[in-house]
């Protein structure tokens, strides 16, 4: 997902998730590597997007989940600086991670059929409400 | 907490209907269907989008001539407009590479799809399916709870047995029918408006089988010039899809 659509998909949830109560001091993100998201940006586009909601004030922390692989052929394991993606492959996979099926393949067999066992998707781990 | 869920509503806040065209069998025209409703209803001032989710063997933008097109990044992606049509499909981020995604590779790439491609505002949202009943058809039908279900079939009794095991699983998803499309018709026969009726769906009439189609594929203004497309236009009318 691209760094705007989703500090938009973040404050839209953190909201719903604290349901009108109150101001949010901390949000922790966790990242997957494979979404490539820059994290200034993002940091930035949340500032930007979180003016005159409860996460105006809020810090956000973030941590980055490395990607891996694993081949559903072979049982090979890997990780994504094993594997070299073009600009343009890694554009795409930055906007659906999900087509790194179309790019990468397993080093030892050059399957396509693996799993990505970490480092997709982009959660909110916790929220901290601010006291009072 | 997904985040993508909770953007998902607001991509869509202002698209005022969404029609799926599915069928469960493959290879009955859905895809042609669907490139062909977009453009007409474009054609009769609709704004109107078309969203592939068939992530194994997008069609649309070979239809539509769009090949070459890609959509523009402004907070998220904005789809390439086609021969009127705001068009968003895989291809345009995968080019002609193969696309093996399993199950829930294929809900993840649908929410990913659906999370970041900015439509605006839009009277009609045509999505192409693929075939079966898999996660596409599951998805829509869980995620764009708004979604209608436009069905096609040909008259051959494979298509029409798995037409029916579609009809029944909409109506357990509680998804609205609009109704059925009859295409590839060769000859006089009745068989799809009897067995409609014997759904509950409505038979939406038939379109015949155009041999001008194929080399029309691709060239948007020569589509829109086929008897196909001038049928399709007047059961889409008939249907409520088109003014
Ligand atoms: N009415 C018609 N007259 C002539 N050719 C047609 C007609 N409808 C569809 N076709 C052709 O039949 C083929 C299958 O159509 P299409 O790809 O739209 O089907 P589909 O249901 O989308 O297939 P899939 O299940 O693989 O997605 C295409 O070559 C298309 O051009
Ligand atoms: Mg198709
Ligand atoms: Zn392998």
């Amino acid at each position: 997902m691209h760094e705007w659509a989703l500090a938009e998909a973040i404050i839209r949830c953190v909201e719903d998730a604290t349901g009108g109560k109150g101001g949010v001091e901390e949000v922790y993100i966790v990242v997957g590597e494979l979404q490539s998201i820059d994290l200034e940006v993002l940091r930035w586009a949340l500032g930007e997007l979180s003016r005159g909601t409860r996460l105006e004030q809020a810090t956000f922390k973030f941590e980055v989940e490395r990607a891996e692989f694993a081949c559903r052929n072979c049982g090979k394991r890997w990780s994504l600086s094993d594997a070299s993606l073009g600009e343009e492959e890694r554009e795409a996979v930055h906007f659906v991670p999900e087509l790194v099926h179309s790019f990468v393949k397993c080093p030892a067999c050059g399957s396509p059929d693996f799993e990505v066992v970490k480092g997709r998707g982009v959660w909110v781990k916790y929220i901290r409400l601010r006291e009072g | 907490m997904d985040p993508r869920l909770s953007v998902i509503g607001e991509r869509l806040e202002e698209v005022a209907r969404i029609i799926v065209v599915c069928s469960g069998k493959g290879g009955v025209g859905k895809s042609l269907i669907a490139s062909l409703t977009s453009l007409l209803s474009s054609r009769s001032g609709l704004r109107v989008g078309l969203l592939d989710l068939d992530f194994h063997g997008p069609s649309c933008h070979i239809i539509l001539g769009a090949r070459k097109a890609s959509p523009l990044e402004d907070r998220g992606l904005v789809p390439p407009t086609v021969a009127g049509v705001r068009l968003m499909s895989l291809a345009f981020l995968a080019g002609d590479k193969p696309i093996p995604l399993r199950g829930a590779d294929v809900t993840n790439a649908l929410l990913e799809l659906l999370a970041i491609t900015r439509w605006g505002r839009l009277d009609l949202l045509i999505v192409d399916s693929p075939p079966g009943m898999g996660e596409e058809i599951l998805d829509v039908a869980r995620i764009l709870r708004r979604a209608e279900a436009l069905l096609v079939t040909t008259p051959s009794p494979l298509s029409l047995s798995t037409v029916s095991r579609l009809v029944q699983l909409l109506k357990s998803l509680r998804t609205p029918i609009v109704g059925v499309l009859e295409n590839m018709r060769r000859e006089e026969e009745g068989e799809v408006a009897r067995e409609a009726r014997r759904w509950g769906v409505r038979y939406l009439g038939w379109l015949p089988y155009d041999p001008e189609i194929e080399a029309a594929i691709g060239d948007p203004a020569r589509l829109l010039s086929t008897q196909l497309a001038r049928r399709l236009g007047e059961a889409l009318r008939e249907a409520g899809i088109l003014r």
